[in-house]
């Protein structure tokens, strides 16, 4: 592992607190994505698949800059590009760079059952560790966007690591480091948040996006990759960016009230049934009836 | 001292004994038995992180994750196998619905204040339909956790809701099974054996399965 030097702060299917927690402080770190300066050059996604040492794909044509369709397991990178008509008859083209955006609740690590297959750090990057994976799935169940991606072969689920590898090490993301025009920056979390929001308030009060805003979901307690998007009221132009995402309500109860309420229901039966054979007992058969003919 | 009789089933009766379970309906049950174990152990393990040990002890998560669905639907052919085998004895009468009012006593073990049962009482009855209904939940939520990966992103909507009631019909059939095994390996001296053996003696099919008793042996048919 890469990662000695990053604190964990929850690990997948672990009763009880993750072992090293809260022994020392850490500041979150974060990923900031400026869709407005944001050309579509798709460095980003060629320094990840180097970075992490993947293949590349073979791209797909249908008239449009989307080359890629979708994040696959060993592509975690992906531009998404939108051309959209607006009212007035101008065309907004929109990009947005789509990758896993680290939640400060991440649903994939509550859906998860396997002990260990997904680590949150301290400072936020959530991790999936692929030795500890059973490929169920259940951490897509928990996704409010799409991110893990599975792989039939290995039969495990793989996604962005925000170069964890990178980051324990002192070094920025892969994708930050290509960026050409500076759309991408890397820091804490409260530094990224504060240039986010002088940024989207340049945009409204100097140019013509009076809907310019950050993207930092609260639905998922915040995320460790944050947009700056020209119009915030619609984040769903965006390559179908989710409005209002949430760690599935069903989620919570399977995770939650259901293991409890399940766990107690077999330890009760099991004493329930122990306490009936010492109230009442066997339910014996006459004898006196088997010398009858 | 009569020597024991072979029927046509193969199963040796020795004398005084009844047939209760022919070899089929033994090796039904018992493949049905073995296939829920593997499957309550194995979603168990991935139930809660109390009990994720069971996924080591029973050959690591990759194993029961690819194991699980395919023991499963053993047990999914094994129980509708069942049903052919055991459909006409499972349907509830009116005397099943008395019983089932009268419950408190044959909890008590007064069991001369319920009626007369046939060949499986009202208890076993709900005990099968609720093992069978849940068989079919579970199959049909299962073979979507088996193969998320084939769903397209407009329906992942549906996997919290599909992975929910897997796990609460489970545990449905988790309470069922509890009462299940204590019964047959505790509270009622001899099922096991005859879900072993095959067969029971007179006095047990009497006081159990009174109906079912008169029939079998001819008996005039008793009051209660």
């Amino acid at each position: 592992m890469p990662t000695e030097s990053l604190q964990i702060k929850a690990i997948s299917a672990h009763p009880g607190p993750p072992p090293g927690q809260d022994v020392s402080r850490d500041y979150g770190v974060c990923k900031f994505i400026d869709t407005t300066t944001c050309i579509g050059c798709k460095a980003c996604e060629v320094a990840c698949v180097e970075w992490n040492g993947y293949e590349f794909r073979e791209t797909t044509f249908d008239n449009t800059y989307q080359t890629m369709p979708d994040l696959e397991w060993n592509y975690w990178n992906l531009i998404r590009f939108n051309e959209l008509e607006n009212p007035d008859g101008t065309i907004s083209w929109l990009m947005r760079k789509d990758q896993c955006m680290h939640c400060a609740e991440p649903g994939c690590l509550i859906a998860c059952p396997a002990e260990g297959a997904i680590v949150q750090y301290s400072n936020g990057i959530v991790d999936f560790h692929q030795e500890n994976c059973i490929g169920c799935q259940y951490c897509l169940t928990g996704c409010p966007f799409n991110v893990p991606k599975f792989n039939q072969t290995t039969k495990k689920v793989y996604k962005c690591t925000l170069c964890s590898d990178r980051v324990s090490a002192g070094l920025e993301p892969a994708c930050i480091k290509s960026c050409p025009t500076g759309c991408l920056h890397f820091g804490s979390k409260e530094d990224m948040t504060a240039m986010a929001e002088a940024r989207a308030a340049q945009l409204r009060e100097h140019t013509g996006y009076k809907d310019a805003g950050v993207y930092d979901p609260e639905g998922v307690g915040g995320t460790h990759v944050i947009y700056v998007l020209h119009d915030a009221k619609h984040p769903e132009r965006y390559g179908g960016l989710p409005a209002d995402p949430h760690v599935p309500a069903f989620v919570r109860l399977w995770k939650g009230p259901l293991k409890w309420l399940g766990g107690l229901s077999i330890v009760g039966g099991v004493l329930g049934v122990f306490l009936h054979y010492v109230r009442f007992g066997p339910k014996q058969v006459d004898r006196s009836e088997e010398r009858k003919p | 001292m009569s020597t024991g009789v072979i029927t046509r089933g193969g199963t040796v009766v020795p004398p005084d004994q009844i047939v209760r379970y022919t070899f089929r309906e033994r090796l039904c049950h018992w493949i049905n038995a073995l296939a829920y174990s593997y499957a309550l152990l194995t979603g168990l393990a991935l139930f809660t992180p109390h009990l994720y040990w069971l996924a080591a002890v029973l050959g690591g998560g990759p194993t029961i994750r690819f194991w699980h669905p395919w023991i499963s639907l053993i047990f999914f052919v094994s129980i509708f196998w069942m049903h052919a085998l055991w459909r006409g004895d499972m349907v509830h009468t009116e005397r099943d619905r008395e019983w089932t009012r009268n419950i408190k006593y044959y909890i008590q073990n007064r069991d001369d204040m319920v009626p007369a049962q046939g060949r499986f009482n009202a208890g076993q009855k709900q005990f099968y339909w609720i093992m069978f209904w849940s068989a079919i939940v579970l199959l049909l939520t299962g073979i979507i956790m088996w193969i998320p990966e084939t769903l397209p992103h407009s329906l992942h909507w549906v996997l919290p809701i599909i992975i929910f009631i897997h796990a609460a019909v489970a545990l449905i059939t988790i309470g069922a099974i509890i009462i299940h095994i204590y019964m047959g390996l505790w509270m009622t001296p001899g099922s096991l054996k005859a879900m072993i053996e095959g067969y029971v003696s007179k006095p047990w099919a009497r006081a159990h399965h009174r109906l079912w008793y008169d029939k079998v042996t001819g008996a005039k048919p008793s009051s209660r």
